[in-house]
């Protein structure tokens, strides 16, 4: 104690008064078992959201009283930051542990390695639906890369004037587009060439492509745009030609950003249910063929044995979930493929 | 493979705006010359104009002539391209390439122009243009690594050898060392000094001390207020411009008099 009067003693225009560490715990600790003892454990919701609101009350009165105005302000904002991002989280978590618990119970070789062809009551599996997916998906990013790719190179090295400016608006109403207009437009377009009612792989990969070519443009877009013009320069000054400075100098600088903005858009189109709903529609066999027949893909696997289950019948629920977890599997193993292959094709400074 | 350049009658204009007016300067080979004046006079805009760099720019463009050893760089048909690679060009801030090693900045020139060259000859051209630079003694263990990881004053001097590689004939530097310490300065323009053996130097500088100590010839650019068009006020050998200039504005900015 004597420390603490002796702190007191020398206070001077520099030093103020300040909470001990451990406060904002204390507080938080008492202000949560409070809100549990006058709500109790039945309603476990409302005893942490009461017991929140009476720490961030407590916490900055506290301050304010010991702190000054200052110092209670950023406690509160400080609490306010921590209490979004926790509330940000719970959706994640709680999606995560759901599908994990209930998808491993079906996560077993028969469904890996089994279609639903013939299949009543228990086994079956997602393998034609995840062939289905890698399928689409693929002839979905074959379509979108070369055409978004040169979209963005255009835009930003040769477009000037009206057109691009027209493009550019087109593509930023592109990237709003409900999907489940571009399935409508791929069904629409396949019908008109094949007659009523087409159903193909290769119908929904366009119906994919419609919705992942914006966000390929405006990604690739970014990327072009922080290649420093000085490179550019350099290369002109050394005779290479507009062209062959772009395949060579320019995409090499940032192929990185590309490659990585591909893949966060076969991630956010990997999982459209509505559009495939139209176009590939859904079967219980294997098709490897994109060309011809139905096709399943994960989101639509899902969704049919959900409806299939009726919500109550417990082996078509287990694989729905199963399906969901290989699909968040996918999503991030994506996810990370693409921060692999950010660090191993970005420049390196040899430092 | 050192040559002369004749300008006539030089109108660079941005758009309606005119940058620079009626320069008609001859430039000699082997030799160095320099271009001073104030910030925004024209002159870097000016060397741009040399090598059709300022064609990369939307809405610049040239009225009179260019003519290197008789040959018009304007004239129809010609090739910027071609152009370009004749007339190398150093930049103010080094910008080796960073997707490429020491090695592969220096034979950028070749492999981006999708020349084919044997690896001997390729190797040969690496030593004589890092040799040409200075830049051997210091790199040599260490080709293969990134051109990005060198100082500043290194990567000036790999941007050197890389337009050297090319075996340019006339070698522009806009500004070489501003962006550099003094003992980087100090190696570029012992650098310059051998290169005029060679080549025919023009450099930009905002360094007066520098134009002195390194060009043979200086031109001294103005403007007359904002938004006004750069001149060439007076081009001499720079013992003459630096202390008995002719005209009284070269006098003015030499010895710090003007505005």
């Amino acid at each position: 104690m004597t420390t603490v009067a002796t702190t007191k003693t020398t206070l001077s225009s520099l030093t103020g008064g300040e909470l001990p560490r451990w406060t904002p715990w204390a507080v938080l600790a008492a202000a949560q078992a409070l809100g549990l003892v006058v709500l109790g454990t039945a309603n476990l919701a409302g005893a942490i959201v009461s017991g929140v609101v009476l720490y961030l009350v407590t916490i900055a009165a506290l301050s304010g009283v010991v702190e000054g105005r200052r110092k209670a302000t950023d406690r509160l904002v400080t609490s306010l930051v921590v209490a979004a991002f926790v509330i940000a989280t719970v959706p994640l978590v709680s999606v995560t542990w759901t599908a994990l618990s209930l998808g491993l119970r079906r996560f077993d070789a028969v469904f890996f390695t089994h279609s639903m062809a013939g299949v009543v009551g228990e086994g079956g599996g997602a393998l034609h639906a995840i062939i289905g997916t890698l399928l689409i998906t693929l002839a979905a990013t074959v379509i979108s890369v070369p055409i978004g790719l040169m979209t963005s190179i255009y835009l930003v090295e040769y477009g000037r004037g009206p057109l691009a400016r027209v493009i550019t608006f087109f593509v930023d109403v592109m990237t709003g587009i409900p999907s489940i207009v571009a399935g409508l437009f791929a069904y629409a377009l396949f019908s008109m060439m094949f007659g009523p009612g087409h159903r193909s792989g290769i119908s929904g990969a366009v119906a994919l492509s419609v919705l992942m070519i914006p966000v390929v443009v405006r990604s690739s877009e970014e990327m072009l745009r922080i290649v420093p013009n000085e490179l550019r320069e350099a290369a002109y000054a050394l005779g290479v030609p507009k062209w062959l400075t772009i395949v060579k100098v320019v995409l090499p600088t940032c192929i990185a950003g590309i490659m990585t903005g591909v893949v966060l858009a076969i991630a956010r189109v990997i999982g459209e249910t509505a559009p495939l709903l139209l176009t590939a529609g859904y079967i219980a066999n294997m098709n490897y063929n994109l060309f011809a027949d139905r096709m399943t893909t994960l989101p639509l696997f899902v969704f049919t044995t959900y409806r299939n289950s009726g919500g109550t019948d417990v082996t078509d629920l287990d694989r729905a979930w199963a399906g969901s977890l290989v699909l968040i599997l996918i999503v991030l193993a994506l996810n990370l493929a693409a921060r692999l292959i950010a660090r191993y094709f970005a420049p390196k400074t040899g430092r | 493979m050192s040559k002369r350049i004749d300008v006539a009658d030089l109108n660079v204009y941005y758009g309606k705006f005119r940058a620079v007016e009626d320069v008609t300067m001859t430039i000699e080979p082997r030799s160095v010359t320099a271009f001073i004046g104030p910030s925004g006079c024209g002159k870097s805009t000016f060397l741009r104009t040399l090598n059709r760099m300022h064609e990369v720019i939307p809405g610049a463009y040239v009225e009179g002539t260019v003519t290197m050893d008789g040959e018009n760089l304007y004239g129809p048909g010609v090739d910027p391209v071609r152009v370009r690679r004749q007339i190398g060009m150093v930049f103010q801030r080094p910008n080796p390439f960073p997707t490429m090693s020491i090695k592969e900045n220096v034979l950028a020139g070749v492999t981006l122009n999708n020349r084919r060259m044997s690896a001997s000859d390729k190797e040969e051209l690496v030593e004589r243009s890092l040799r040409g630079a200075n830049l051997w003694e210091e790199v040599k263990n260490r080709l293969g690594l990134p051109g990005s990881g060198l100082s500043g004053g290194q990567q000036q001097r790999l941007c050197i050898a890389r337009a050297i590689a090319m075996a340019p004939d006339v070698l522009l530097m806009d500004e070489p060392c501003s962006a550099l310490d003094p003992i980087s300065t100090l190696a570029i323009e012992d650098l310059i000094g051998e290169l005029k053996a060679n080549y025919t130097v023009v450099i930009v500088t905002h360094n007066m001390q520098q134009a002195a100590r390194v060009s043979d010839t200086t031109a001294f650019f103005n403007i007359a207020g904002t938004g006004a068009p750069g001149k060439l006020i007076e081009m001499d050998h720079t013992e003459k411009i630096f202390h008995n200039p002719s005209q009284k504005a070269t006098e003015d900015y030499i010895t710090g008099r003007f505005g």
